[in-house]
Formats: C-alpha cells, sequence, structure tokens
C-alpha cells in the first residue's frame, strides 16, 4: 500500500511536470505547476513515512478537520470581502484598475464571487455539515482520512479557480468560470464529500436523519448535477485550459441560469438552512419550531426553486412560455422560503429575551430577517414588469448582497462564534463585546450596501428608459454612469465596514482559541439591560 | 396531514432521502430546459447568419478572458428604450454559434449586442486603450496592453475544431484554412476574396493600424461585426414563442 501511494504521486508529478512543459498557455502551466508541487510534496511525505505502522484511528468524533474548516472559513471569508472591497471602488475610481491583466475589473470580479461563494460559504458548509451530521447521527465520519481528502482538495481547487481568472482561464458562465480540468477536479472532490456525509448518515445511532441533513443532503446532491451538467465542455487542447462549452446561445443560457439561480438555491440556501436548523435551535436552547413545517418546506423547497432559472431571462431571447414558467415558480417559492425564515425565528418562542443578552443569537436571528428580506425581494424583482426595470440594474447586485452578506454572512459568523470555543474546548468566547461591535458593524455597513445599490439601481434602471415629449430618450449611456459616482463610495464604504466586522471576529475567535479571555460574561450585561 | 406520518419512512432510510431529493430536484430543469432542443420555434429562421471567421473568433475570446461579460451584456429587449438605444432586439438565432453563450446580466457598460458599425476602428482602439479619452464619464479598465499581444495564427484550427466538435457548422475548407484566414483578415492587399466567401460580409482592414496582427486586432473585429449579420428583411416574429 505504502509503495502504491510512493509511485502515485510520483506518477502525478512526472505527468504534471510534462504538462507545464507542453502547456499552452499562463494559466495552464502554472496550475501544472502548483500540481506538480503538491504531488511532489505528499511523495516525499509518502517516502518518509514509510515502513511506520499506520497511525491509530481515533474514536469520538472527527473534529480536527472541522478546525481546520473554521480556520479555512474565516480566511477566506476576509479574503472574499477584501477583493469585494477592492472591485467596489474599482468602479467607482477606475485608476485602481492599474493597467495589468490581472488587476482589472473584469479578470477579479469573478475571483470576488467565487472567494465568497465557494471559498467562504462552501467551506463553512463543508465544516458546519461535519460537525453537525456527527453530533446529530452520534457517528464519527465515514471513511478516515477522506474528510482531508474533501478539505485540502476543496482548498486546491479554490486556489486553482482564482489563480485561473487572475491569468484569463475562465469559462465566462458566471458562478462556473473555472475551467474544464479544475471542474473534473471539483467533481471528484465533491464525490467524495457526498461519499463522507453519506456513509456517516448511514452508520448513525439515531433511527431519525435530523432535518438539518435532509437540506445538507439535497445540497449536495443537487450541486453535483449542476455542476455536471452545466460544465459540459470539450478543451480545445489538453494542454491549454481554454475549452468550448458543448450546448450554445439559448440552450447554454438557460442552462447557465438554472444552474446559477440554484447555485443560490441549494448552495447558499438549503446547505445554510442545514446550519440554520441546528445553529439556531443549540443557541436558543429549543428545539424547531415546527416539525410539520419542516417537512412542507423542505419539500417544496427542494422542489421548486430549480424552476426559478429563468427569471434571470426575462425579455431574453429565451421562448416566452420558459419565461412565464420561471417567473410562477418563483413567486411561489416565496412561501417556502419564508416557511424556513417562519420555522428559524419561531424556534426563539419563550426564549426572546436572550436577544438582549446574547451577541451572537442576535446575529443568527439577523440572518434570518435578512433571508426572509432577501426572499421576499427576489420574487418581487422575477415579476416581468419589475424586472424590465431592475434587469442589468445594480438593484440586482444590491439584492444579491443583502442575501449573502446578510443571510449567508452572518449565519456563518454565528456559527463560527458558536464553534470555536466547542472546538477548542473553551468555556466563552473571548469577548461578547467584539461580537456586539461585528453585529452592528455588518448590519450598518449591509444597509448602506442595499441602499445604496436600490437608489443606483432604480435611478439608472429609470434614466435609462427615459423619453422626452418628441420620443426622444433623454439620457446618454455615460450620464448614468456617473449620476452613480456618489452611490458607488457609499457602496464602497459599506464594504469596509462589513470587512472591519470580519476582522474583529478573527481577532475574537482567534483570541478565543488561543484561551485569551476578557471579563464581560453574559450574566453581568444581563443585569445591566434590566 | 396524516401524509405526514409516512415521512417517517423516507427520513430513517438515508437512501430513499437521497434518491427522491434527486428526483424531485430534477423535474424542473428536465421541463424547462429539454424542450429547448426540440421545439423548432425556439430560434428563429433568418438569413446571413454564419459561424465566426478565425480572427472573429480569437477576438470572442479575448472578450471572453478579460471578463468583458461582467460588465456588458449583449442581449437587446423588446423594449422601446432599448429598441431605441441599441437596435433591433436581439434573436435567439443569433447566438447559435456562441459556446458559450454571452448575453451577460448587467449593464456597468452600455449593452454590445449591436455595437459593430458604430464607432470607428479608431475609436475602438483609443478606447480601449484608454476608454476616459474618449468617453470622459467611463469607468472601463484600460485595454492598451491588447496592442502588445500578438496573435498566433495556428492556434485558429485547434479552436475552430473544438467548435466544429460541439456542432458550429465549420467546413474541411474553412478548417483547412483556417490560420491563412485570421492573417488575411487584416491585410487589405491580400488575397481575401475566398475569405469572404467562405465568411460573407467578414469586414477586412488593418483594424489597430500596427503591421503585426495583435489581440487588438481580433477584438476589434469581433466588435465590429456583432450583430451585422442577420438579414432582417427575412425576419418574420412568431405571434407566441
Amino acid at each position: 500500500m505504502d509503495v502504491l501511494k510512493i509511485v502515485f504521486f510520483a506518477f502525478v508529478a512526472l505527468i504534471a511536470a510534462m504538462a507545464a512543459s507542453f502547456g499552452l498557455d499562463q494559466a495552464y502551466i502554472l496550475h501544472a505547476l502548483i500540481i506538480m508541487a503538491v504531488a511532489f510534496y505528499l511523495f516525499l511525505r509518502a517516502v518518509r513515512q514509510f515502513g511506520e505502522p499506520a497511525p491509530v484511528v481515533g474514536t469520538g468524533y472527527q473534529d480536527d478537520v472541522v478546525r481546520a474548516g473554521v480556520i479555512a472559513t474565516a480566511f477566506w471569508g476576509v479574503v472574499g470581502f477584501l477583493v469585494g472591497v477592492f472591485i467596489a471602488f474599482q468602479l467607482a475610481f477606475p485608476a485602481l484598475n492599474f493597467d495589468l491583466p490581472f488587476t482589472t475589473f473584469g479578470r477579479v470580479r469573478p475571483l470576488h464571487t467565487s472567494a465568497v461563494i465557494f471559498a467562504f460559504g462552501g467551506n463553512a458548509l463543508i465544516a458546519t455539515s461535519f460537525y453537525i451530521v456527527q453530533r446529530t447521527c452520534a457517528a464519527r465520519l465515514w471513511g478516515g482520512n477522506l474528510s482531508w481528502f474533501v478539505f485540502w482538495g476543496y482548498q486546491l481547487f479554490i486556489v486553482l479557480a482564482a489563480t485561473g481568472y487572475l491569468l484569463g482561464a475562465t469559462q465566462s458562465k458566471e458562478y462556473a468560470e473555472p475551467e474544464w480540468y479544475v471542474d473534473i477536479w471539483l467533481t471528484l472532490v465533491w464525490v467524495a464529500y457526498l461519499a463522507v456525509f453519506m456513509g456517516t448518515i448511514i452508520k448513525r445511532k439515531e433511527p431519525h436523519i435530523y432535518v438539518a441533513n435532509w437540506f445538507f443532503l439535497s445540497f449536495i446532491v443537487t450541486v453535483a448535477m449542476l455542476h455536471l451538467v452545466n460544465n459540459l465542455s470539450l478543451p480545445v487542447s489538453i494542454y491549454g485550459s481554454k475549452s468550448v462549452q458543448l450546448f450554445s446561445g439559448v440552450q447554454d443560457a438557460l442552462t447557465q441560469w438554472w444552474y446559477g439561480h440554484n447555485a443560490v438555491g441549494f448552495f447558499l440556501t438549503s446547505g445554510f438552512l442545514g446550519m440554520m436548523y441546528y445553529f439556531v435551535p443549540k443557541q436558543t436552547g429549543k428545539p424547531v419550531f415546527s416539525y410539520k413545517l419542516s417537512i412542507i418546506h423542505f419539500w417544496s423547497l427542494t422542489f421548486m426553486y430549480i424552476w426559478a432559472g429563468p427569471h434571470h431571462l426575462h425579455y431574453t431571447a429565451l421562448p416566452d412560455w420558459a419565461q412565464t414558467l420561471g417567473m410562477v415558480f418563483s413567486l411561489m417559492l416565496w412561501m417556502p422560503s419564508w416557511g424556513g425564515m417562519i420555522n428559524g425565528l419561531m424556534t426563539l418562542n419563550g426564549a426572546w429575551d436572550k436577544l438582549r443578552t446574547d451577541p451572537v443569537l442576535r446575529m443568527m436571528v439577523i440572518s434570518l430577517a435578512f433571508y426572509g428580506m432577501s426572499t421576499f425581494e427576489g420574487p418581487l424583482m422575477s415579476i416581468k414588469v419589475v424586472n424590465s426595470l431592475s434587469h442589468y440594474t445594480d438593484w440586482t447586485i444590491g439584492h444579491v448582497h443583502s442575501g449573502a452578506l446578510g443571510w449567508n454572512g452572518m449565519i456563518t459568523f454565528g456559527a463560527l462564534y458558536f464553534l470555536v470555543p466547542k472546538l477548542w474546548h473553551r468555556e466563552r468566547l473571548y469577548s461578547d463585546t467584539m461580537v456586539s461591535w461585528h453585529f452592528w458593524l455588518a448590519t450598518i455597513g449591509i444597509v448602506f450596501y442595499a441602499a445604496s445599490m436600490w437608489v443606483t439601481g432604480i435611478m439608472e434602471g429609470l434614466m435609462w428608459r427615459e423619453v422626452d415629449a418628441q420620443g426622444f430618450l433623454v439620457n446618454s449611456f455615460a450620464d448614468t454612469v456617473s449620476a452613480k459616482f456618489p452611490m458607488y463610495v457609499v457602496r464602497g464604504l459599506g464594504g469596509v465596514m462589513y470587512l472591519a466586522g470580519a476582522i474583529i471576529m478573527c481577532v475574537n475567535l482567534w483570541l478565543t482559541a488561543t484561551g485569551a479571555r476578557r471579563d464581560t460574561p453574559h450574566a453581568a450585561m444581563a443585569i445591566a439591560a434590566e | 396531514m396524516s401524509f405526514l406520518k409516512h415521512h417517517k419512512k423516507i427520513e430513517t432510510r438515508a437512501t430513499l432521502l437521497l434518491v427522491l431529493s434527486l428526483v424531485v430536484v430534477s423535474i424542473g430543469g428536465i421541463v424547462e430546459i429539454a424542450p429547448l432542443f426540440y421545439l423548432e420555434n425556439t430560434i428563429e429562421k433568418v438569413k446571413g447568419m454564419r459561424p465566426y471567421s478565425p480572427l472573429e473568433l480569437a477576438g470572442r475570446n479575448i472578450y471572453i478572458r478579460e471578463g468583458c461579460y461582467t460588465c456588458h451584456s449583449q442581449m437587446i429587449r423588446p423594449l422601446r428604450d432599448e429598441v431605441e438605444r441599441y437596435g433591433h432586439y436581439s434573436l435567439a438565432v443569433e447566438s447559435v454559434y456562441d459556446h458559450p453563450f454571452q448575453w451577460g446580466s448587467k449593464r456597468t457598460g452600455p449593452d454590445l449586442a449591436r455595437v459593430g458599425g458604430r464607432y470607428s476602428d479608431e475609436w475602438h482602439v483609443d478606447h480601449l486603450i484608454n476608454p476616459r479619452a474618449v468617453v470622459p464619464e467611463s469607468i472601463m479598465p484600460n485595454y492598451a496592453f491588447l496592442m502588445d499581444t500578438k496573435i498566433k495564427p495556428e492556434t485558429a484550427r485547434p479552436l475552430l475544431l473544438a467548435n466544429a466538435r460541439v456542432g458550429v457548422p465549420y467546413s474541411a475548407d474553412m478548417l483547412e484554412h483556417a490560420a491563412a484566414d485570421l492573417k488575411v483578415q487584416v491585410d487589405i492587399d491580400g488575397d481575401w476574396e475566398e475569405m469572404v466567401a467562405r465568411y460573407p460580409k467578414a469586414q477586412v482592414r488593418n483594424f489597430d493600424g500596427q503591421p503585426q496582427i495583435t489581440e487588438m486586432d481580433a477584438l476589434v473585429a469581433y466588435l465590429q461585426m456583432l450583430g451585422t449579420l442577420v438579414d432582417f428583411s427575412t425576419f418574420k416574429p412568431d405571434a407566441s414563442r
């Protein structure tokens, strides 16, 4: 077995070295070199460990991989927010593009979206799902070191995707930009993720599968389906990063937005609802509000979300029947979305007073509030007449960010504040005051962001369509660009506040993990509030 | 609500839960996407569409590589102001050879579906080198580096071949002459008649004014042909589709 490992890693390193020397473009060559370095490191490690007895397999929960995931989540979060702030200011001050190919908005924007959705969000999902599935199944993660393969394999995917964008390797399909070999690698990692998760559920000691795990399972399996279909492509050369998509035009467009909308629906909604269904009851100390509501909203959300993609293509060359179907399902989607929000919020029944004393719970509750708000705004924007104004404008960007920053960000911060003391065996967080600072900075930052984007979005939408008494267009396109400048600065400042909050969180979590503490226990704050 | 009692069967069986989730989640995509491949009125029947010439295709790759789609759409909606501003609304057939599509989702800059022929080559070159030199309000990055990067004509054939393999009707003739066709499109003194016969309406000239073939040539050639192919006299709108 050891010999096999050594031979395998040597072989991979050799193939990667060959690929690097034949490579046709910068991104491909760099990626081949990265893979070669990783394989070479693993080869050396295998040689050094040759003949050593296999390490004793631990018992109990496997939490070291969750700890690594928590660190990766916080790290990629800060990276993603920082890149977001950078590109926000690029749109206000174009000199920040620096005249270099790899710092232009067009290449950095996919880096921001992928860093936030897949690096920050993805690591949060993998870490929390590994934590939750063990607790709710009373079982250790299935597959031994396979969970470590999932973790490191996923980090490699992130590095390959991110460096690829900056060097110009992109499929140009939003949120699915990585090129063909990165897609293949992610598929392998994802299958391993499904295996670990499913394996753990199968060997559970609890008879019932807890509701959080339904959401995680549907998220994993749906993302696998979306990823496979939307990335069907043919490489131009096996020595280059460039590929052509199997589908074209209208079919490719709907496939892309079927994927794109359900990256929101399953990656950023179902998966994060899995987090919500564990951490909110835990933090409140109350059971989930309604078991029936969980069942109804789980199945209706899973069924309906997948239909909503065409609302990204209203009034385009997509046939009308598909647009109408997409709109109808998007409107219906409001109900199961709010079902989840209500189930989460009502879990606080009898424990609402904790909001005064527990800033972590406050974070989770505001995330549900933002979830409710953006899942109301979404159906509204999917109505064709509204969409005719909102589409192509900053309103969409504001909508996405109230969901991503408000719902996904806040629930993840709440989960991290919950997890770090548990995973590093500390009694409580270093400082609750810092959590409050984070809470307010993030909340006000989101308000700045969303409000400025409502203003620019609706303004430019109205300016584009404005005609005078003779029927001529009033505004040139350039007029609308310059009109947006002040709001672009406000948006950037909102981003800075959100980033500052995340950095405060990292300091707080770091000090918690290293065992430092400040004397601001919950009880003292409770008395002050009375 | 008695059916809820039966839910126990699902939530105590992991494989059943997995399979049912997958079934439930597959339906919407199948119903919405699959018909687009066989419903005949999905793609309009008009004259004029042809595959991209090798130079235009190289330009399109640069458009994709630089992430132009993050700020520019190529999809004019049938709304009064858009038709006034950008021209005839976009047809599905106009992106039939786009692997992948470039409809975009955001207009930080204007729509480009019919930008072809609207500005001179010199305007495009000046604008790409420094957008604010010609549009003071612009927030677009500078793409001066495109002037310095040369295009290798031998990269044309593999690219055409890959497109042919996913269904773009590139003939054996087109594949054979890919490199030569790329070169001749920037050479007004060359023998470009055959190239134009293969790619009708292809525009032949030195787009960036430099002797060598650069990425600027390719990108401007691509921009100058966008939306110029369809012969709208042959287009009859379908009453419902």
